[in-house]
């Protein structure tokens, strides 16, 4: 097939050329897109797309780095666990490094990081005198993996194996970012791995507002033609979400693995960090399940923890603010000593603003 | 975090599991999230775990509108 001669630099060229030409030839004077996804984010930056954009295309990140988006609340919980002698904490990495009101993760010496919740439950069967808790963060790509992991937790007869949810879904915080007043989205950059598990369909409700939507791989030109079809729908005026990861994502998805996921959470209203409590935005175990659910087994409190002061994560997160409105930004907070989870999170909007751009 | 990688599922040892390939290196997934997953497909492997199978390249690997637009000359 022809278009395979073309090599990538070149297609970015013309990808490139066609947004300019649809900015200029329909006077756009202003568009804002956001990408959902922290995967995006870091993507965005490394590959410089915003260098290839005209200036009146903003690029706006959202609220889709699991890590940035967990409340200080669950991150003290989890810090309340690890300092317990019986527990061992399974985590994903980046969750090591958020700062609790005291501590970090990082400060104990039984946290394990772990790649795969599996390794979790195969460290429940070989330390049977410890209580291992996994952290559960992650979207609906990931926390299919942790129901999946619970169910076998469940066929195993394990009694030493527990979940802290903090999961949480997509849609209800772009429900409360796209239905605010102040709103200047205009199109969405969708999470190309959360789609290959929710499908295509799972973001038709983005018709009830004024933003058009495109699944978008990770690679450079498949971001400049996700961005392309998202210029070219505001000058139509169409409002549609396009799935430009074809080959990874299907109108419906998997429903094997979402049939798994609700078999063991549901729906349940959860605080995201800095934003607050968004009503069906979050995971909680049902309690068939209980006994793997470490806020019930361990009878952990949930008094709200308010977030550090003058840390700008909540607006970021939102896509109000930008890394360098922060008065913390690269001065009090840094990779190295991260005040709020933006900074923390290797995909975090001010990580990636600190490593590409400062 | 959401990261994924498409691989290639090279056997299936036992029933909820596969190995799979990429560049000569290869790791036992998790294949309880697509049971009917065969040897010879491509997947995308997500923290230990397949998340869904591939299309075929030939069928569906871009849009129509992408692909006439690498065609033109210019």
């Amino acid at each position: 097939m022809n278009f395979s001669k073309k090599s990538m630099k070149e297609k970015i060229k013309v990808i490139k050329n066609l947004i300019s030409t649809e900015i200029q030839k329909q006077n756009i004077s202003n568009i804002n897109l956001m990408e959902v996804c922290g995967t995006h984010t870091m993507a965005i930056a490394k590959y410089a797309i915003k260098s290839m954009l005209p200036t009146n295309i903003n690029i706006i990140s959202g609220p889709g780095c699991p890590v940035c988006v967990t409340a200080a609340t669950d991150i003290e919980m989890g810090i309340e666990l690890a300092s317990r002698s019986e527990t061992i904490i399974a985590t994903f990495g980046d969750m090591i490094k958020v700062p609790g009101r005291k501590k970090t993760l990082s400060e104990f010496g039984n946290v394990k990081i772990i790649y795969s919740p599996l390794d979790a439950l195969a460290l429940a069967q070989n330390t049977p005198n410890k209580e291992i808790v996994l952290l559960g963060i992650g979207f609906e790509t990931t926390t299919p993996l942790i129901a999946a992991t619970m169910l076998q937790a469940q066929k195993s007869a394990l009694n030493n194996f527990s979940v802290l949810s903090m999961n949480k879904t997509v849609p209800a915080a772009l429900e409360v970012i796209l239905s605010s007043s102040d709103c200047k989205i205009n199109g969405l950059l969708l999470p190309g791995h959360v789609s290959a598990v929710t499908g295509r369909n799972y973001f038709d409700f983005l018709s009830k507002f004024n933003a058009a939507g495109v699944i978008s791989g990770f690679g450079p030109l498949e971001i400049m033609e996700s961005i392309y079809l998202l210029v070219k729908m505001f000058s139509e005026r169409k409002k549609e979400v396009i799935n430009n990861h074809p080959q990874f994502v299907t109108e419906e998805g998997n429903q094997t693995a979402m049939k798994i996921l609700f078999s063991v959470f549901e729906d349940a209203d959860v605080d995201w960090r800095g934003i607050g409590i968004i009503p069906h935005s979050g995971l909680a175990i049902r309690k068939e399940f209980a006994q793997y659910d470490a806020k019930k087994k361990f009878k952990l409190h949930t008094t709200r923890i308010e977030n550090p002061p003058h840390c700008l994560c909540g607006n970021i997160l939102m896509g109000k603010a930008r890394p360098n409105d922060c008065k913390l930004f690269g001065k009090a907070c840094t990779p190295a000593n991260p005040i709020g989870p933006c900074m923390v999170s290797s995909e975090g909007t001010c990580a990636a603003y600190y490593k590409y751009y400062l | 975090m959401c990261l994924a990688i498409p691989l290639k599922v090279i056997d299936i040892p036992s029933e909820g599991m596969a190995q799979v390939e990429t560049d000569g290196v290869t790791i036992e997934v998790s294949s309880i999230l697509t049971p009917d997953i065969k040897k010879g497909e491509y997947v995308l492997v997500h923290a230990g775990f397949i998340i869904e199978k591939l299309a075929t390249k030939e069928a569906n690997s871009r849009l129509e509108l992408f692909k006439e637009i690498y065609e033109r000359k210019n």
